[in-house]
């Protein structure tokens, strides 16, 4: 690292005291990098064994890269915490302005300990930070209004970040997610629950530094060859045109778009909520992260009259991605691309994971069906696939719970089928609700072995469909091994904090170079030996937190919805899963 | 030749930021100390982005605050900043109604565009254009590509 570089420096919030501190520690950033890497190990510091993960022990970790500021797409900031949604280890990335605003502001890290008293949100301008009042901000009906009131009170316009929790993240609903810059999110896992517990309705991070380089003319050159891959070569086009919601119509057509809660993986109304759709009829802006050209956010311009008064519209630009049209899509069986749309947005407004909410949604609606529960239970909402004014209504009950149903609900799927039954098809892996893809056994032992339990940990959907479209056989120990060998690569590009979708751009090779002018020096074995530790550790964590791969639970819906790849055998997961634990801990 | 950085059309633009960052590393260094650029939403993000640049002004108010004359009017516009003789009194970034004189609080100076259009070579978008001061408005706007690297890395 360079002398001068600031990365090295961890700010320390305690919400507690009110009360913070910098401190130097540039081994933790030559030991890991950056981001995963180096949460990890401060999570490792400052979260005690069996930690409440809604009590002030659990600690949030903010953690950004040495690319950061530097070159394109190295624009993520990793989150670690104790997911009070799983009851382990919590991590969850997000874009925004997030990372670059940590770096220019002159940090590597950001720790917030403890818990205020009273609702605040913190400001940190460069190098002071600021304690305010929130007590009035508690409690909006919406995120986007937090926002708006942050934004014309506070410095920074244009590069800081806001982030907030809403209503979801103050009542504690295990995954409730933060929202930064309007349309990103630090999605999975209950950040937003955490950031409630603490008192911290938002937090605010804005700078301006300068960050030294080795070499300035080395700089420029790799500069414009990892801008030119981003903007000219065919890696990122899929992102930048359609957007991920491409992918709705290609897994609608094998078979692997989880529909009515995986009851089937063709969903009739596909082509209403794919990509396509969206782009000819609602597409109404593109906007990118700090420091990105790609502008992978898709705003999709939802135009909606009053029902009593004519003549009055109300616009509201909501953003679209494949995972949330599959959570409340074709998961929720809502072909009304109007009604989707309108369910996401309240998810955002609320500060809900969308993924979550839609899996969720989804069990209670075939839990109603099967007469496990009744309209007592719902309160009188009779849940029916494609209802989305029904839906819209229930989000509401979960943020705000009439009862004990609703309050089983706001700690998802998991939970919600222990105490209601129907666990066969409640689809959670390791806790944490399922993503949109059924392609076959990779997929699902993604979710199931990623110390996330995230499609992205891993990305076995791209296995399945390599396979599938090559015919090829998988077998349980070469999925195991090569998600291994992935989630491993991945810890690296979540060190670096490079956007995952822009793994093709940043090759080893590449990482060597563009390492090589933040003035840290890293071999290609270097780079493995830091991702296969990095997510080591994570598994430490997760063993110490009580995580045992034996007891993974496998929703039996998966079994029973033939995927692209054929009808799934648990005797093929159940070994995939104790070679990749086998292997994992060598 | 004389040239201003345009902005051709603000719609296009998705925040990315590239013309900032691009900005800042024509002086070799990374981060954002060093630009002259700055793009922000326009009252958040759903409404789109306003992009802030030094229009170079045929009489610009910021030239005329200044006590020292440190901001030299160029011909047919804009301005070049002598920073040896400025004081590092501020009264430019008041004057200026765009906000586009920038401060390095490091020097206690003004950053002033200096019309080479780096930025707009990163401009993926098409947002930001070179033009050539002396040639009839009709036909300024230049698209970014045509640009050399030699006329980017001047100054």
């Amino acid at each position: 690292m360079l002398p001068d570089d600031p990365l090295r420096r961890i700010l320390y919030i305690d919400l507690t005291r009110r009360r913070f501190w910098a401190a130097d520690r540039p081994d933790l950033f030559e030991d890991g990098l950056g981001g995963a890497g180096v949460a990890v190990r401060l999570l490792e510091e400052e979260c005690p064994p069996g930690a409440d993960p809604l009590g002030p022990e659990n600690p949030i970790i903010l953690a950004v890269g040495p690319l950061v500021g530097l070159f394109p797409m190295a624009s993520k900031t990793v989150a670690m915490f104790k997911s009070p949604h799983t009851g382990n280890l919590g991590e969850s990335h997000a874009g925004g302005r997030s990372a670059v605003a940590i770096r220019m502001a002159g940090y590597g890290a950001v720790v917030l300990r403890g818990a205020s008293p009273t609702p605040v949100y913190v400001v940190v301008d460069g190098d002071a930070v600021y304690f305010r009042d929130a007590s009035a901000l508690w409690g909006l009906r919406s995120t986007d209004t937090v926002g708006r009131v942050i934004r014309e009170r506070e410095r920074g316009a244009g590069i800081r970040t806001i982030m907030r929790i809403g209503r979801a993240g103050e009542r504690g609903v295990t995954y409730a997610c933060v929202v930064t810059e309007t349309y990103r999110h630090f999605g999975r896992l209950g950040l937003g629950a955490v950031f409630g517990s603490k008192g911290l309705k938002a937090l605010v991070v804005s700078g301006r530094r300068a960050l030294p380089v080795a070499d300035r003319r080395a700089y420029r050159e790799v500069y414009d060859a990892i801008f030119r891959a981003a903007t000219e070569s065919p890696l990122m086009q899929k992102y930048h045109e359609l957007g991920t919601a491409m992918n709705v119509l290609p897994l609608d057509a094998i078979g692997a778009l989880p529909t009515r809660n995986l009851r089937s993986g063709r969903f009739e109304g596909a082509e209403a909520i794919s990509g396509e759709n969206l782009a000819r009829n609602y597409l109404g802006r593109r906007v990118a992260c700090a420091h990105c050209p790609v502008a992978c956010i898709h705003l999709a311009a939802l135009r909606l009259p009053y029902p009593n008064d004519p003549y009055f519209y109300k616009t509201t630009m909501v953003s679209y991605d494949h995972e949330p049209i599959y959570a409340v899509g074709s998961m929720l069986g809502i072909a009304d691309v109007s009604g989707m749309l309108q369910v996401i947005d309240e998810a955002e407004t609320v500060g809900l994971d969308v993924m979550s909410t839609g899996v969720t949604l989804a069990w209670a609606t075939e839990a109603l069906e099967r007469g496990l529960i009744s309209l007592k239970e719902t309160d009188g909402l009779a849940l029916a696939w494609g209802d989305w004014g029904t839906y819209i209504r229930a989000i509401g009950r979960i943020v705000d719970p009439p009862n004990d149903f609703y309050r089983a609900l706001g700690r998802g799927v998991e939970y919600a089928a222990s105490v209601y039954g129907g666990a066969d098809f409640a689809l959670a892996f390791g806790g944490n609700e399922m993503p949109g893809y059924h392609t076959g056994p990779g997929c699902h032992l993604t979710y199931l072995t990623g110390a996330r339990h995230s499609h992205l940990d891993s990305a076995g959907y791209s296995l399945d469909q390599r396979a599938a479209a090559k015919g090829e056989t998988l077998t349980p120990e070469g999925v195991a091994d090569a998600l291994l060998e992935e989630e491993r690569w991945r810890q690296v590009l979540a060190s670096l904090v490079v956007c995952f979708f822009a793994r093709g751009v940043y090759a080893p090779e590449g990482v060597e170079r563009a390492l090589a002018v933040a003035g840290m020096s890293c071999s290609a074995d270097g780079l493995a030996r830091i991702g296969a530790e990095t997510l080591a550790r994570k598994h430490a964590f997760k063993a110490r937190e009580g995580f045992d791969p034996a007891r993974l639970r496998i929703p039996g819906r998966i079994l029973e919805t033939p995927s692209p790849l054929g009808t799934l055998d648990e005797g093929f997961l159940r070994r995939a899963i104790a070679r990749f634990w086998g292997s994992g801990r060598e | 030749m004389p040239n201003r950085l345009s902005v051709v059309d603000v719609d296009r633009c998705v925040g990315c930021q590239s013309c900032m960052f691009a900005c800042a590393r024509r002086l070799g260094e990374g981060g954002l100390a060093g630009a002259c650029i700055g793009v922000r939403s326009a009252g958040g993000i759903r409404r789109g982005f306003i992009v802030v640049v030094c229009r170079a002004c045929p009489d610009p108010p910021c030239a005329r605050v200044c006590p020292t004359d440190a901001l030299l009017p160029r011909s047919p516009g804009g301005v070049r900043l002598r920073a040896e003789l400025c004081i590092g009194c501020g009264n430019c970034v008041q004057a200026c109604p765009f906000g586009a004189v920038f401060w390095d609080s490091g020097q206690n100076k003004p950053q002033i565009c200096v019309y080479c259009g780096y930025c707009a070579r990163y401009c993926p978008y098409d947002v930001l254009a070179l033009e050539d001061l002396t040639s009839p408005p009709a036909l300024r706007a230049t698209p970014s590509l045509l640009l050399t690297e030699g006329d980017c890395l001047k100054s």
